[in-house]
């Protein structure tokens, strides 16, 4: 399964680190990404690769949101068809 | 990675709140008739029961993996009148309560289909269903009625509106210590669609497949914020962002019926593209026309706004997907829409700028209240106006109206949750009693001619 990962919140050091190393710990492959910042707002969309993971999607996404929780930014993760379907023909 | 797409869509979910408005499966009761009444509800509740177990379960996890809200999971059945009518049952009251326990058992919060279409005359599963509604709905909390009274090929059953009028004062006086909810769950219609995934009005026509899932998609809030972009434009630029802002919603809708129909092992029916409101903040049809230019939503203007949002939703939302059906355009239910109550507590939307409205909107009259002391026929009267707008338009128009019992105008009535609240409407305080004591039907309009 393919999922778009954003991650949004005040930009600070340690958020790219502490992401990444959760979802090395998830035995998820990071595929792309891409960060900018945007006024004052830290803005991380990655590409991933949910194949590998070896609990369910809804603990994997509760994971994740913790993480985030924990450096103050907020984090969503949803399917990639979801932005294929609105935004291509 | 397009980044600009991907945080548009996150903010259209998390901000605007776009979501989809409900999936609802259709299940054919067709095969449950019996001449027993205890053996066909007996189907009737395993047939459902089992076709959708996983409903609820299914429409969660795409909820979670596709990040996006779906907000209603639902059922709709064949008009129960067609299938308890071969049985010696004297009332259906049974039958309701059957539905409602399927309905709890899987868990969906509204099931459609305790319904007669009486557009021509009546069976005799008919005249003991709609005789049944009030109790039907005052001792269920799950299911909804309907009741298609006209359409376009046969004209307006008369006698079945003066019935409808008699029918919701029933339903509100026997729930009146609950604001007279069993009304909220009751909808005349005149051209009912078969496949129309939204409740009150939803039931399984008989000329669908066994078993289907329809989409509802919905988001008042996000075309609101697209055309805050084009202040001050001109109307084809309003036009333009509504089409491109539909499309984007519908294909969201066309993507999870898609996956609900392969997981569930279901045919696929129809996305109904609508804008449905709700009544939080920012998920408001009236704050959209309001956006373009109108003070308060019932001015003048208002049913020109209206036409155009509905036209343009449309247009946008066809090449969206495969199948459209349903109702298909903006809804306008007074309780359920934020701006709309605002604009009924201002004193700028009365009943007949609604009526109006109505004309161009894809339903009718919708979660309208009105004093409890408003007669049988007069209620029956404004049904009869609003299925004319129908018939002679070949549209589809319908009235839930509550008559909300003990209350006056300058009360408000409280529903709760998605169905909001309503002030109540002053209605014309001239009676239309000898119109509707006529009874009969009116014939169906010319087709040719048009105008």
């Amino acid at each position: 399964m393919k999922t778009i990962l954003t991650v949004i919140g005040k930009d600070k050091t340690g958020i790219i680190a502490g992401i990444s190393q959760k979802l090395f710990a998830l035995n998820i492959n990071i595929l792309d990404v891409s960060q900018t910042i945007m006024g004052d707002y830290f803005t991380m969309i990655m590409l991933l690769d949910l194949s590998q993971i070896t609990t369910s999607f809804e603990e994997t996404k509760a994971e994740l949101v913790q993480t985030g929780e924990k450096l103050k930014v907020k984090v969503n993760i949803q399917r990639e068809e979801i932005f294929d379907a609105m935004h291509r023909l | 990675m397009e980044t600009r797409q991907i945080l548009e869509t996150i903010k259209m979910i998390e901000e605007e709140k776009l979501d989809i408005r409900t999936i609802t499966m259709g299940i054919s009761l067709l095969d449950c008739i019996d001449s027993d009444g205890v053996k066909a509800r007996q189907k009737i509740y395993n047939k459902i029961t089992r076709l959708a177990k996983d409903l609820v379960k299914v429409g969660e996890e795409i909820t979670s993996e596709f990040g996006i809200p779906i907000i209603n999971k639902r059922i709709s059945v064949t008009p129960i009148a067609l299938i308890a009518g071969a049985s010696d049952d004297k009332d259906y009251v049974e039958f309701a309560k059957t539905l409602d326990a399927a309905a709890k058992t899987v868990g969906v919060n509204f099931i459609g289909g305790f319904s007669a279409l009486v557009q021509k005359g009546y069976h005799k599963g008919d005249e003991i269903l709609i005789d049944s509604i009030p109790r039907a709905l005052a001792e269920t909390e799950r299911v909804c009625a309907s009741v298609n009274i006209g359409s376009t090929q046969t004209g307006i059953n008369m006698d079945a509106v003066r019935k409808m009028g008699e029918v919701i004062k029933a339903s509100a006086e026997l729930t009146k210590d609950n604001q007279s909810m069993g009304c909220a769950k009751l909808v005349v219609f005149a051209n009912a669609v078969e496949d129309n995934p939204f409740m009150a009005g939803a039931f399984h026509g008989v000329g669908e497949a066994d078993c289907v899932i329809n989409v509802g998609v919905s988001g008042p809030g996000v075309v609101k914020r697209a055309l805050e972009k084009v202040k001050g434009e001109s109307f084809d630029m309003v036009a333009e962002v509504i089409k491109k802002t539909a499309f984007k919603i519908t294909r969201m809708g066309q993507l999870v019926g898609h996956e609900a129909s392969t997981r569930l092992g279901v045919k696929f029916g129809i996305v109904d593209l609508s804008l449905a409101p709700t009544p939080a903040i920012g998920d408001s049809v009236a704050h959209i026309l309001e956006e373009m230019g109108l003070e308060v939503v019932g001015t003048h203007g208002t049913t020109a706004a209206l036409a155009m949002l509905n036209d343009a939703v449309k247009k946008g939302g066809v090449m969206a997907c495969g199948h459209v059906g349903g109702l298909s355009g903006a809804f306008i239910p007074v309780s359920e829409d934020a701006g709309m109550i605002d604009a009924v507590n201002k004193g700028a939307l009365n009943l007949e700028k609604l009526e109006a409205m109505t004309c161009v909107c894809s339903v009718g009259l919708d979660m309208v209240a009105i004093p409890g002391d408003t007669s049988a026929a007069t209620i029956s009267a404004i049904i009869a106006d609003e299925a004319a707008i129908g018939v002679i338009n070949h549209k589809t128009t319908a009235v839930r109206i509550i008559p909300a019992v003990g209350m006056k105008v300058g009360d408000n009535v409280e529903f709760g949750g998605l169905l909001g609240h309503a002030p109540i409407m002053p209605v014309n305080p001239f009676n239309s009693d000898a119109f509707i004591a006529r009874g009969g039907r009116i014939p169906a309009p010319i087709h040719s001619f048009k105008n």
